[in-house]
């Protein structure tokens, strides 16, 4: 069997693939790779289906040694300078290692996650259906260790089409997103302060949430308590302190703070490469509906 | 069916409803009707979100949801039947707070909570808790001003018109009136969830 043998992790290796859907009602939130787009471009790029799981490597410094054959692997988002013993392959791009060689990540240019795909998906063992670490509620394959041997699974059946794919760097300095505006616009005074700062992304951010840092939103009914409602990745929470909360894969499945929006579907896994510092521009997709507007005006 | 459906994000929607009976009611539609293209329900205590399969499910799910007939409980769904007794040792921290506020004695708060059956009503918090409702009106108490930092795993507490049991060691706000050994969350079990919305369940002092 071929297996992939982690020599080193990094800041936070975890094997992630699209999650556990349909779990929500007994508290278990989907979770699943922080940047869906990037993982499944890794996983096509080895001819994978797009379930297959594949390591999320957290800020790079990840290096594993192949052992029991040759295999074919990718890495995908954050662009971390991938080689084999020494010699650069360049992201976005298939590449067979041999029985013996080793894979270095160095540190990512921009963005913060990589997605390291190999053909036949890592295949350790699932947890309720999935191969995802969740990192609030510790299910699932726990994060990788320096000695962890990963096996790795039989090939789906198709081929590698393409040697490279044509992808856009991840931007550096400004990163903007759309949000749907609500469900609880109308719990601020001014909802639109939320488009009109720029907000700086910080340090205290996980695969729960990511904080950002600007002119605080104003709540309109500060004594009034939100009974807890259910919560979804992308969702725009505003604690007490007006700072908002964009959620991520990790999300707690209910949250009692109200959601001023919720970052688009596409955009959602943009969120995933923002880095402490960097600044956050949001966008309303459409115009809010005034609070206490009468239907039908 | 509930009159506001709200749009949460471009692939899920939020539904509103008056109570928790309605909650219930709406979740069990829901769970009949299968609708295509929804991958997640999440009952709360005012609200049910769908979470679909992407952005392209809103529309529709929404056409759909106009037509879904949704049965009101009524007394013939309530034959008494009990599908977990939970054994509780009442010994908690806030037992005698909690005699206190409902101006019941202890052994009065003892047998509020285990004559009426409870209803798992919905999750969240942590993987395996559920709120339950349906309880003895009488035991509704707020939650503590100081929250504890640690909470252990079966503590058996009451907070606002909910009663719950915490499934790990956790932080926690609840009024504490007892323990049990019975295992809330397992994931090596096929079911791993002791408790599952919809469920009723009795507790019982040992």
């Amino acid at each position: 069997m071929i297996t992939l043998e982690v020599l080193r992790t990094g800041p936070l290796a975890l094997v992630e693939d699209l999650g556990r859907p349909g779990l929500a009602h007994v508290g278990v939130t989907r979770s699943g790779a922080a940047d869906r787009w990037s993982h499944r471009m890794a996983n096509r790029l080895v001819a994978n289906p797009d379930d297959r799981a594949t390591v999320e490597v957290t800020f790079g410094g990840f290096t594993a040694r192949v052992r029991g054959g040759n295999v074919d692997v990718a890495v995908t988002g954050a662009d971390v300078d991938p080689s084999v013993s020494g010699i650069p392959f360049g992201i976005n791009s298939i590449y067979r290692i041999h029985d013996g060689e080793v894979l270095s990540l160095g540190a990512p240019h921009s963005g913060v996650r990589s997605y390291l795909a190999v053909r036949g998906g890592i295949a350790v063992d699932a947890v309720l259906g999935s191969r995802s670490y969740d990192v609030m509620s510790a299910i699932g394959p726990r994060p990788l260790q320096a000695g962890d041997i990963l096996p790795v699974g039989p090939n789906a059946g198709g081929y590698p089409e393409l040697d490279q794919a044509p992808v856009a760097a991840i931007a550096e300095n400004l990163i903007e997103l759309q949000v749907v505006p609500g469900p609880r616009d109308d719990w601020f005074t001014d909802p639109d302060t939320l488009v009109h700062t720029d907000w700086v992304a910080s340090d205290r951010s996980d695969r729960v949430g990511m904080r950002l840092e600007g002119r605080p939103l104003t709540h309109r009914w500060p004594d009034r308590q939100l009974p807890s409602e259910g919560a979804t990745r992308g969702a725009i929470q505003v604690p007490p302190n007006g700072q908002p909360v964009i959620l991520g894969p990790d999300h707690p499945v209910t949250g009692g703070y109200p959601v001023i929006g919720v970052v688009t579907d596409a955009d959602a896994d943009k969120v995933a490469q923002i880095r402490p510092g960097q600044t956050v521009r949001l966008h309303w997709t459409r115009p809010r509906i005034a609070a206490g507007r009468p239907a039908g005006w | 069916m509930s009159n506001v459906i709200r749009d949460y994000g471009d692939r899920a929607l939020l539904l509103e409803c008056e109570s928790t009976d309605e909650v219930l009611a709406l979740t069990a539609a829901l769970n009949e009707a299968q609708i295509p293209g929804v991958l997640d329900i999440v009952p709360a205590s005012r609200t049910v979100l769908l979470e679909l399969a992407g952005p392209r499910d809103q529309a529709p799910t929404r056409q759909r949801l106009a037509w879904l007939q949704v049965e009101a409980a009524t007394a013939a769904d309530d034959d008494g039947h009990i599908d977990v007794v939970v054994d509780v040792v009442y010994d908690g921290a806030d037992l005698a707070d909690v005699a206190e506020l409902t101006g019941l004695d202890v052994p009065g708060v003892v047998e509020a909570h285990t004559a009426t059956p409870w209803r798992c009503g919905f999750g969240g918090f942590a993987p395996g808790f559920t709120y339950l409702v349906g309880g003895d009106p009488r035991l509704a108490v707020p939650r503590r001003s100081e929250p504890r930092t640690k909470v252990p795993a079966g503590a058996v507490g009451l907070a606002g018109e909910f009663s719950g049991i915490y499934p790990r060691q956790s932080p926690g706000g609840w009024q504490l009136i007892g323990h049990t050994d019975a295992v809330l969350w397992d994931v090596d079990r096929p079911q791993p969830a002791l408790l599952m919305p919809g469920m009723r369940v009795q507790f019982r002092a040992v």
